[in-house]
């Protein structure tokens, strides 16, 4: 099977994951996706997140499918 | 000929909008990185009114990004220093200087006489207090924030084609800590970014007063700088948005450098499940667990006495709490049981208030802690 849920991160997250964009497979919903991730990545530990499906802010837990695209989006302060 | 001949031109701008230009009075919270350029542009665009309310002082590191102070104005105050400037250069608009910081005392008053505020300052307390403002004033706001080199712009509390308001809770609902999220003076920046993301929140205000176009109502557009990026997220009403003050008199009480954890309160440190369940075990009448999570809400703890007292009726009925000492809250993670850990620190300063770490969620890792989860 092949990689096909894409994850887009966003500022202090991509530079902790050392990445802006990765790709995962057999994720069936958006709390394992979160599981998957803080197991993954623990230098994220606590940072508040907001997660949008599909360029949706979701606000719960949500089924995700093959091709569906993730953002993971950390708040900022500067100005 | 009018200075703003070039914008009436404009097919479906015009003079209608013009005119709502010059009748509105608009708010910037901040004359910094993204106050400059959206000042600059509200007031040579012809915003009627125009107030900015900033307690700093201008500071030589700001002058790569805040364009409307020069070197002559370093230690003055950065909202007179930028009223001067914009008065010289526009005699048709009032421009007014609010030379002091928001708090909980003021916010309210000072924002209470704008139609629309702009959030154009650099830190967590102070983006979270002025959100819960307009949400009790009803104000429309423009948010803008930035992080090395990317940039967020929204519009807030102001309705959709469907009458649904959103506001900054309704994306991040608890605040982070400043330490989880370093600000400008931290990481650095380049002065084209505040400038692009203040001119992108000029824009938005600009919408809206006039009508022209579409806003970003109930929308979030992250801008990254490096690869030329815009990425619009749209934003939905979200459950857990139920920390704001729902008074204004609650809004007063709040201490928002608590709740942005800028105070490094120790007090307010997380307790651990190991630790939790063995103070319970040991003084069974002095410590309390509180389920802050809706009844609704699984796993449950089992084997281990405990209160269900979901967070939206603790804030209201506290009343289980004096009996005891030592006040332990889970919810699913931690998040809300942190918030609402600090909010009755505050409350009770006598007692002893923890948020229990990872939430429940956090038993299932924990080897012989299954047992306490069903």
């Amino acid at each position: 099977m092949t990689a096909n849920i894409k994850i887009i991160v966003f500022g202090i997250l991509a530079e902790k994951m050392q990445t802006k964009e990765l790709m995962v497979e057999n994720i069936s919903d958006t709390d394992a996706l979160m599981h998957y991730i803080k197991q993954t990545y623990p230098v994220l530990n606590d940072i508040k997140m907001s997660i949008a499906v599909n360029k949706n802010i979701i606000t719960q837990n949500l089924s995700i499918k093959s091709g569906d695209e993730i953002a993971l989006l950390p708040p900022f302060s500067g100005g | 000929m009018s200075r703003f001949e070039r914008q009436i031109l404009l097919t479906g701008f015009g003079e209608a909008a013009q005119q709502k230009l010059l009748n509105a009075k608009v708010l910037v919270v901040g004359a910094g990185g993204l106050g400059c350029p959206i000042l600059l542009y509200l007031a040579a665009a012809g915003v009627g009114t125009i107030a900015v309310v900033d307690g700093d002082k201008v500071a030589l590191s700001n002058l790569n990004r805040q364009v409307i102070f020069e070197e002559n104005d370093i230690n003055k105050s950065k909202a007179e220093t930028a009223v001067h400037y914009l008065k010289r250069k526009h005699k048709d608009i009032q421009v007014i200087a609010l030379p002091y910081y928001l708090n909980t005392e003021n916010s309210i008053e000072t924002m209470k006489q704008y139609d629309l505020i702009i959030d154009g300052t650099d830190n967590f307390e102070t983006r979270y207090m002025v959100n819960d403002s307009c949400i009790l004033l009803d104000k429309p706001l423009v948010f803008g924030a930035i992080y090395k080199n990317e940039g967020q712009v929204a519009l807030f509390n102001t309705p959709d084609e469907n009458g649904i308001k959103i506001n900054y809770r309704d994306v991040f609902p608890i605040p982070p800590t400043s330490s989880e999220i370093p600000n400008c003076s931290e990481t650095g920046v380049l002065g084209v970014l505040p400038g692009m993301i203040g001119i992108m929140m000029a824009t938005e205000a600009i919408k809206w007063l006039s009508g022209y176009g579409k806003t970003l109502c109930n929308k979030m557009m992250i801008y990254g700088m490096l690869d030329y990026s815009f990425y619009e997220l749209k934003i939905h009403p979200n459950t857990l948005n139920c920390h704001a003050p729902k008074t204004i008199e609650a809004f007063r009480k709040t201490d928002y450098k608590v709740l942005c954890g800028s105070t490094g309160n120790s007090s307010l440190a997380d307790i651990t499940w190991q630790k939790a369940i063995s103070k319970k075990e040991n003084n069974p009448h002095d410590v309390v667990l509180i389920d802050i999570r809706e009844l609704h809400e699984n796993p449950k703890l089992t084997r281990l006495e405990h209160i269900q007292q979901p967070l939206s009726e603790l804030m209201d009925n506290e009343r289980v709490l004096p009996n005891f000492k030592f006040i332990y809250l889970f919810c699913q993670t931690g998040v809300r049981s942190r918030y609402a850990a600090a909010t009755l620190q505050k409350r009770f300063p006598d007692k002893n208030i923890c948020s229990i770490e990872g939430g429940i969620i956090q038993l299932f890792t924990i080897e012989k802690m299954k047992e306490y989860v069903s």
